[in-house]
């Protein structure tokens, strides 16, 4: 008995290390964001900081507004696109698609994935950009929209993928149910299956919208990175990681420009967190209705 | 704490090591970082340097002036790369860093080839660049609303840019930036209405550099002192430099290697050149 044991308790003492290790390393990096992050606020208020409008380090001007509003910009853009695709296409999957179908379409998807994010730049930076640039007639294709395309596509993986699992998990008895009742494919669908598991989908689109706002690279070569106050998708605009992305290799290290690099870097941390916390509860409640 | 670039240092020493190019601090190797508008200089003079003294190791990376800066006056490179002098905070910091002037580098004002617009005021960039003209018609060219192309803020390009032509004047918020010279030019080159700068050692036939009040960006013409945006690039060590250090810049000031400053499009520092 005692033998059996011993390698068992060696085990877990090695994974429980590892669990550890990875909390450890999460916390070293939060503490090492605030501690470059936070010296900032001794010098500019949280307000100009959060509203101001004009981003200029030689003036020591840091007004984050601009840089949060294309964020915002490029991530509705972004879901605008991905949520009617990415739903439709989940459904298609889970519901409709043949199974030869099924088994070719889903591995493609979740290859899209596996996609380095500068891959889908490149591909934004020469082909969507001046396509942007000739059909709306503009002097610069180089905008919010072109960030939001490629973001889109780069989303779409978990958004599908993670709609069609719990529209999937919906019980078989919710559609026999409908049908018995005498409603349609597309009454069952529409009524039943996609509101039953309306949990699971927007628990997709938040985790989405995370990968959305920490991405970066891809944008960053498409949008522009303009410095003003973006209008409209079709105006070239800097998210806050892209800021962090243009400016970290020039900036002196310790000066208030390095630090306000940092609080860019918080902003998208913080609204993370709160969006994997709320797809997290959405996920576990979604599979306990079901159990 | 480990701060964030001595973590990249640390992983670019571990991938050196592993690709069995040693960078070491010792009499074995030389470690250079700094500015990109310096880095083909150097990579062309290390391999060169190399060829005649095949014991020498000699690690160079890129990262920006700032970065190059910081490095060397931290003493986790022997030679820092700029493309700016350093700043009064750079000074206080690392008083004991000395610069060595190894180039002239020309900043032109490129266009994309099929804009017939040939030449411009100081005056004219300046107003286009901050924003007062936004058509190159308000400027003798044709009728095409101008796109701005800059570097980010920090960029040693960027301030010397800023310092010789715009003066006090802001450059409009609405200009796009780019992280690299290299970007400017892919987009400029792509882009009938953009208008940017770049070092003229990356000049060529995909974008157009126009002349500044009448005088064009020839190699004369730098030289001469007659083209007004023009700066100087350094090579950069922690007090006076001493052995391989000191062998290495020797050499790039040296004739043959004043040459491959020229060969990579600068302009030398050597008045006989």
């Amino acid at each position: 008995m005692h033998k059996t044991l011993n390698p068992e308790n060696t085990i877990k003492g090695v994974l429980l290390l590892f669990g550890i290790t990875a909390i450890l390393i999460l916390s070293l990096i939060v503490i090492f964001l605030f501690n470059e992050g936070l010296p900032l606020f001794q010098y500019i208020g949280v307000s100009d900081f959060l509203l101001g409008d004009k981003w200029v380090p030689e003036k020591d001007l840091y007004g984050t507004f601009p840089f949060i509003i294309s964020t915002i910009f490029v991530i509705l853009g972004a879901l605008l696109i991905a949520i009617p695709l990415g739903i439709s296409c989940a459904v298609f999957l889970a519901e409709i698609a043949p199974r030869r179908a099924r088994e070719l379409v889903r591995p493609a998807i979740e290859l899209l994935a596996g996609i380095p994010s500068i891959i889908y730049g490149l591909f934004a930076l020469v082909v969507i950009v001046d396509l942007i640039k000739i059909s709306f007639n503009l002097a610069n294709g180089e905008t919010i929209l072109a960030g939001s395309i490629i973001l889109a596509v780069m989303i779409l993986p978990i958004v599908i993928s993670i709609s069609q699992d719990s529209i999937e998990a919906v019980p078989g008895t919710y559609r026999e149910g409908s049908y018995a009742m005498g409603a349609t494919d597309w009454q069952t669908i529409s009524r039943v299956v996609v509101p039953a598991a309306r949990r699971g989908i927007i628990a997709s689109i938040i985790l989405g919208c995370g990968r959305a706002i920490g991405e970066t690279m891809a944008i960053a070569l498409v949008i522009g990175n303009a410095e003003k106050l973006p209008l409209s998708l079709l105006d070239s605009g800097e998210t806050l990681t892209t800021a962090i992305l243009l400016e970290m290799g020039e900036a002196v290290i310790g000066s208030l420009h390095y630090n306000a690099l940092f609080c860019l870097g918080i902003i998208p941390f913080i609204i993370v967190l709160f969006l994997s916390i709320i797809s997290s509860r959405l996920i576990s409640k979604s599979v306990t209705r079901f159990e | 704490m480990m701060k964030i670039d001595e973590v990249i240092v640390f992983l670019l020493v571990g991938i050196a090591l592993f690709s069995g190019c040693v960078k070491d601090e010792g009499e074995e190797g030389l470690a250079i970082a700094g500015s990109t508008t310096v880095q083909p200089i150097v990579t062309r003079a290390v391999e060169v340097y190399t060829q005649n003294n095949p014991d020498m190791k000699i690690g160079v990376q890129g990262g920006g002036s700032g970065t190059g800066i910081r490095m060397v006056g931290e003493g986790s490179v022997n030679i820092g790369a700029s493309s700016r002098e350093l700043s009064e905070d750079e000074l206080l910091k690392h008083p004991d860093l000395v610069v060595h002037p190894i180039a002239i580098d020309c900043i032109t004002i490129i266009v994309h080839p099929s804009n017939p617009i040939e030449d411009l005021s100081i005056q004219q960039i300046r107003d286009i660049f901050t924003g007062k003209i936004t058509n190159f018609r308000e400027a003798g060219g044709p009728d095409r609303e101008i796109v701005l192309v800059i570097r980010e803020d920090g960029s040693g390009t960027r301030s010397t840019f800023e310092g010789i032509v715009m003066g006090d004047a802001e450059i409009s918020n609405t200009a796009l930036q780019k992280p690299a010279s290299g970007a400017i030019r892919f987009t400029i080159a792509r882009n009938e209405n953009a208008i940017g700068y770049l070092g003229i050692g990356y000049l060529d036939e995909t974008v157009k550099a126009i002349s500044i009040n009448g005088v064009s960006p020839s190699k004369e013409n730098i030289r001469k002192g007659e083209y007004s945006i023009s700066r100087k690039l350094y090579l950069i060590t922690k007090e006076e430099p001493l052995g391989k250090t000191k062998e290495f810049i020797d050499f790039i000031l040296s004739e043959d290697g004043q040459k491959i400053v020229e060969e990579e499009g600068f302009i030398s520092v050597r008045q006989d050149a």
